[in-house]
């Protein structure tokens, strides 16, 4: 779908985490994942290559664990679609820390552009907000994304939900890491677990 | 052959002594120190599930499907705790994408899981999952474990406990309909 003015989902995803300090962010499968290694590797990055559905609820397992850190997850439309129950178990949980961010382009990127449901009927964002996660918006600027990316340091009031319509021309892939133990290693060591 | 209590306040007094079953497990996950207990709810998980709520130390996750539990159970454990999840059979088959993530992060993965369709069952839509419950896990790569008496479950959820927290070596057990009395359908 071609619409005027959508945000480059690059730019949103580099603003988001300009000022990240110590967050630990997840990136959904495919494009979102591309998006923040793009933005720059890090320790903390939670690069997800499958597990389709289940980008919040990792991020909520963090979260409830690392309580003092800000977590982050940022993951497109399709993969959120399919874990769209977890809304309602971060709604019941109420993690004070947990911001999730949906990079909405209304289509499935990977495979070919198929149509998503938010390119006619599905509202994410008041599908979030009546699974009890009460400050969920639509952004729809870079200069709400730089407001926002402020408020993700603030671990109190949370959990937050933010859906952002963005172009979905298929941009070149930026490869992380797919060594799933090697990215949970280093998101461990980083927090200061050791290796069993 | 037992019938299910609805609830564990309708436990009778000739059974009670077999259901201590549940705390034993209880205290094994307190003594693992596991944090994180997400559940989708059965009534033969019940009384664990009270003990879990009214622990502060552990935090009870109710889930709309199994599969957000193996996911936050990745979640936790990158963030440093360790979990333990709970359902029923049916549930296994609703996990089994998800499931990959235990051999892609190789991240300690406890499962307990109340059994149906098996011994007795009443409802035949419970069969055929029940029936392919610990095929399911071991395609996935799960080790599987069983107990089908009150006297071995502490025995079975140790040896689980102690092949996952210390060895990653994901784990199911399997606490048998045999243990846990057939659901009794009444008008």
């Amino acid at each position: 779908m071609n619409k005027p003015n959508l945000l480059d989902r690059r730019n949103v995803v580099a603003s988001l985490l300009a000022g990240r300090k110590d967050a630990v962010v997840v990136g959904g499968l495919g494009a979102s994942t591309y998006d923040i290694a793009a933005a720059g590797d890090h320790d903390r990055n939670f690069y997800l290559w499958g597990a389709m559905g289940g980008a919040v609820m990792i991020g909520l397992g963090v979260a409830l664990a690392q309580p003092k850190l800000p977590v982050v997850v940022i993951t497109g439309d399709g993969e959120m679609l399919m874990g769209m129950g977890s809304l309602a178990t971060v709604g019941l949980q109420k993690p004070s820390n947990l911001t999730i961010v949906v990079l909405d382009n209304e289509v499935y990127g990977e495979t070919g552009g198929q149509a998503s449901h938010t390119a006619s009927v599905a509202d994410l964002v008041g599908v979030a907000r009546a699974c009890g996660i009460s400050d969920a918006r639509a952004l729809s600027t870079m200069a709400e994304i730089e407001v926002y990316a402020r408020s993700i340091q603030d671990v109190a009031s949370g959990p937050r939900f933010a859906s952002i319509k963005i172009d979905s021309a298929n941009l070149e892939r930026v490869l992380s890491s797919r060594d799933g133990q090697y990215t949970v290693t280093r998101i461990r060591g980083a927090l200061g677990f050791a290796p069993i | 052959m037992r019938a299910r209590s609805e609830a564990a306040a309708q436990t009778t007094p000739e059974t009670a002594e077999t259901d201590s079953w549940p705390d034993d497990i209880f205290a094994i996950l307190q003594r693992f120190d596991v944090r994180q207990v997400p559940y989708v709810p059965d009534a033969g998980h019940s009384q664990l599930i009270e003990r879990v709520l009214a622990t502060p130390a552990m935090r009870a996750v109710p889930l709309t499907t199994e599969e957000e539990g193996v996911a936050l159970l990745a979640g936790a454990w990158a963030g440093g705790q360790r979990g333990v999840l709970l359902m029923q059979s049916s549930g296994v088959g609703n996990c089994v994408n998800m499931l990959s993530l235990t051999q892609v992060f190789r991240f300690p993965f406890l499962t307990l899981v109340t059994m149906r369709g098996e011994w007795g069952e009443f409802n035949p839509w419970q069969v055929p999952m029940g029936s392919s419950t610990a095929g399911v896990f071991e395609l996935c790569g799960i080790k599987v474990l069983r107990a089908s008496h009150a006297g071995e479950v502490a025995e079975v959820v140790e040896a689980a406990a102690g092949q996952v927290y210390n060895a990653c070596t994901s784990t199911a057990v399997l606490l048998s309909q045999r243990l846990i009395g057939a659901k009794v359908f009444t008008k």
